[in-house]
């Protein structure tokens, strides 16, 4: 009661745990995130909408499936890499999923190596993952062209369900989309890292604000987040 | 000014842990892989996959993304609103079944057999629930 009337005890205030904590932190009439800064929990926010988006897809995406007559097309003899006359079904898929599974782990080190202000390995990390990111793409880009060029629209395929096109190119579209422009922003990022910026706090050209080495942490849940929707799309999709 | 260094400290965690979970996505993307590999079909197909999914995805959001570590405020902000996704599935499964079923009786049907159709459908559907 008395400790309430001295502003020291803003100081280190000492957080509950548990379901405890839920409560207070909600409750509490200040911010409700008391581990997290305003930049991660607007990231947060930003990926639970973004959750939202691609849910609606594969919710889409599910409803034609099951409501059409036709038969699905069979993605196991649609999605298929012929290497010297031998066709491996599925093979190309894997090969993209191991390649954005690498970026997520080599972009989760560049975020420890940012924390540590190793700047050198933070950015070397960072253009691996936008490397990474720029090869998933070009994967993607041979398999819409091999696709198209058999015939695939968003409007019919050769081989069954007309939804199918249609539900492939807006998935996986906006699915390329977003590693797209995630490619770019780790770029951006990662020269801020390599010049030292964090370091030297000089201010960014657009917001004119210092900035810290959280942002890799941000640019490392953007791109997690690129990564587990390629999990469901892989399960749902390609392999269902 | 405490709190500004804690914050700029961040997530710390040994890079070890990053290339056991990294180790353990391509164990499991291969696991999946390799359901279509062998062919597996029907209900332990469906289970293989969305279990594989679930795990790897419980690995991303856990520990690469960090949200192990983060409190329950945000943990429940971010995790609990995509549970309604699932109530939504269930509506759409509900819905694209109906839709399923007017297309099955009235597109490959005449409409004098519509009728027929409809019963035996509602029989059928009847005893598979």
């Amino acid at each position: 009661m008395t400790d309430s009337a001295h502003p020291k005890t803003l100081e280190a205030p000492a957080h509950p745990g548990g379901w405890q904590g839920f409560a207070a932190d909600w409750s509490s009439d200040q911010r409700a995130f008391k581990s997290a800064t305003w930049g991660k929990a607007m990231i947060w926010i930003f990926l639970l909408s973004d959750t939202f988006i691609f849910s609606c897809f594969l919710l889409s995406y599910m409803t034609v499936r099951m409501s059409t007559t036709v038969p699905w097309p069979n993605t196991g003899e649609v999605f298929v890499l012929t290497i010297g006359g031998t066709k491996y079904p599925l093979l190309l898929i894997a090969i993209m999923t191991f390649i954005l599974i690498s970026s997520s782990g080599t972009m989760a080190m560049a975020v420890n190596f940012g924390y540590r202000h190793d700047r050198v390995k933070a950015a070397v990390l960072m253009l691996v993952t936008a490397a990474f990111g720029a090869t998933f793409v070009g994967t993607q880009a041979f398999e819409w062209t091999t696709l198209i060029r058999e015939g695939v629209r968003p409007w019919g395929n050769p081989w069954g369900a007309a939804q199918f096109g249609a539900t492939f190119f807006l998935i996986t579209g906006f699915h390329g989309t977003h590693v797209t422009i995630g490619v770019i922003f780790l770029l951006i990022i990662a020269r801020k890292v390599w010049r030292g910026d964090f370091d030297t706090g000089r201010r960014g050209f657009f917001t004119s604000r210092k900035g810290r080495y959280e942002i890799v942490e941000t640019m490392g849940l953007y791109w997690h987040f690129v990564d587990l929707v390629w999990v469901f799309i892989f399960a749902l999709f390609y392999l269902w | 000014m405490a709190q500004e260094r804690a914050h700029e400290e961040g997530q710390q965690h040994p890079i070890k842990l990053y290339l056991v979970v990294w180790g353990w996505l391509f164990v499991l993307s291969t696991c999946s892989y390799l359901v279509d590999y062998f062919g597996l079909e029907g209900y332990l197909r469906w289970s293989l996959i969305l279990l594989f999914m679930v795990v790897k995805a419980g690995l991303i959001v856990a520990i690469f993304m960090h949200m192990a570590w983060e409190r329950l405020a945000l943990m429940y902000a971010i995790l609990v609103p995509p549970g309604a996704v699932l109530l939504f599935v269930a509506i759409m499964a509900f819905e694209s079944d109906y839709t399923h079923f007017t297309r099955v009786t009235f597109f490959g049907m005449g409409n004098a057999s519509a009728q027929n159709q409809a019963v035996e459908y509602q029989k059928s559907s009847g005893s598979e629930r």
